[in-house]
């Protein structure tokens, strides 16, 4: 009777150590509350694919997470917030933030590029120097635009030799 | 002719009558009267016969589920060049569907039919009509602890499994098929939602453990009292509880699809 209930006991136990390890290990629950973290704001004009949960970056080391995406119905802007760890606390006021693509077919993340200000960012912030998502259709374009140009260009040029 | 469709008529009202009889069963055995202290016992020899003894079946398959999942996936995703999202392949498929469903029909080929055979065989020899005679409610004494120690350890089982198939799937990928391990974690935690994946995982593998003691304990307490009707009962609980699982983890995952 004693060996089965310890048998038992080690089975539950067992079974909650595999749901931690699928909360933290897994899913990467992250641990940012209330109380340890502080929540920014930025406004995009286009956010691409970004997604809630992205990361939040400074130099390629995750800060923070993106909370919340909503659409500013005055600017037709995208309002993002995101939830920096309490510990990176010296984010410099003038700081910019733009919104990257890990990787040429990944997840898009938020890249933090810190200024020069010694004022540094509180909780309910926003960061005013934002750049959009880069698409790739949008590149695409451009360059097909400034290659046909670079054509007409040459080609002008060429006539001008000609005539020369 | 005529008598064809009363054959089938016949067919129908008697399958009415089973599932009303099951659904009264299963109403009376959730209704028997906790009393902790004496039920502990029944209880606790039950979670050891039910979920201790599945760990091993359980441990096993899903770590050849892992590595095969991971060896699948890694085969398409490199067509792709993007094996760096193996992580996310593996941990997405066993936390939704493989975990629960896998572990669920595994549960109910290995704890399942031995309720069903074990009830059966109670039956048939007389023993339930016995303990009646003498006042013990065989519900209370019997039925009762062997259902809630399924719908207790299936939800544990299938945690268990979850892990121990991701487990593999990193063995494989990392280690053998040479995925960067930062990566592999990082795309699966990225990806992974606990509330929206593992939570409704665990919440599909309550309801499977709840179909799948329950087809099992009432298929034995419903036996034909011959050595034929237990094989007979024992078939159809591993069969019904295969079909209910596969059935009702399709309505489950189309309820559970709006947030992903």
């Amino acid at each position: 009777m004693k060996t089965i209930e310890i048998f038992v006991g080690l089975f539950i136990i067992a079974a909650v150590a595999a749901m931690f390890v699928l909360a933290f290990k897994v899913s990467g629950m992250s641990p940012l509350t209330e109380h340890n973290s502080y929540q920014i704001t930025a406004a995009f004009d286009n956010i691409g694919d970004l997604k809630p949960r992205a990361a939040v970056t400074i130099a390629g080391v995750k800060i923070g997470q993106v909370t919340g995406i909503t659409l500013n119905d005055k600017s037709y802007r995208a309002v993002v917030t995101m939830r920096i760890d309490k510990q990176e606390n010296n984010i410099p006021v003038d700081s910019e933030a733009s919104i990257v693509t890990a990787g040429l077919l990944g997840a898009n993340y938020i890249k933090l590029t810190p200024g020069f200000e010694n004022q540094f960012l509180q909780n309910g912030d926003a960061i005013e120097d934002t750049h959009p998502a880069i698409l790739l259709e949008e590149m695409i374009g451009q360059l097909m635009f400034s290659m046909k140009n670079d054509k007409a260009e040459t080609e002008a040029e060429t006539d001008n030799v000609a005539v020369q | 002719m005529i008598s064809r469709i009363a054959y089938i008529g016949r067919f129908g009202i008697q399958r009415c009558i089973r599932i009303g009889r099951s659904g009264l069963f299963l109403f009376n055995t959730l209704l028997q009267p906790p009393k902790w202290k004496q039920a502990w016992p029944l209880l606790s020899v039950q979670l050891y016969r039910v979920g201790i003894l599945s760990l091993p079946i359980i441990l096993l398959s899903a770590l050849f589920i892992g590595m095969v999942v991971s060896l699948q996936g890694y085969n398409v995703l490199s067509k792709f060049s993007a094996s760096e999202e193996l992580g996310q392949l593996v941990a997405l498929s066993v936390v939704r569907e493989l975990g629960p469903v896998v572990s669920a029909l595994l549960f109910a080929g290995r704890a399942g039919s031995a309720l069903t055979a074990e009830i059966g065989l109670m039956k048939t020899t007389e023993q339930l009509a016995s303990m009646e005679m003498m006042g013990v409610d065989p519900l209370w004494k019997i039925i009762s602890p062997r259902f809630w120690a399924g719908i207790i350890s299936m939800p544990l089982l299938s945690m268990i499994f979850c892990a121990v198939a991701i487990f593999g799937g990193y063995m494989v990928g990392v280690h053998w098929l040479g995925v960067d391990n930062g990566a592999f974690w990082n795309n699966m935690q990225n990806s992974v939602d606990f509330r929206l994946d593992i939570v409704n995982g665990v919440i599909k593998s309550v309801v499977f453990g709840c179909l799948v003691t329950w087809i099992a304990v009432f298929q034995g307490f419903a036996t034909v009292p011959t050595a034929e009707g237990i094989g007979l009962a024992t078939t159809r609980s591993v069969v019904y509880a295969s079909l209910a699982v596969l059935g009702f983890d399709f309505v489950l995952t189309a309820l559970m699809m709006g947030g992903w």
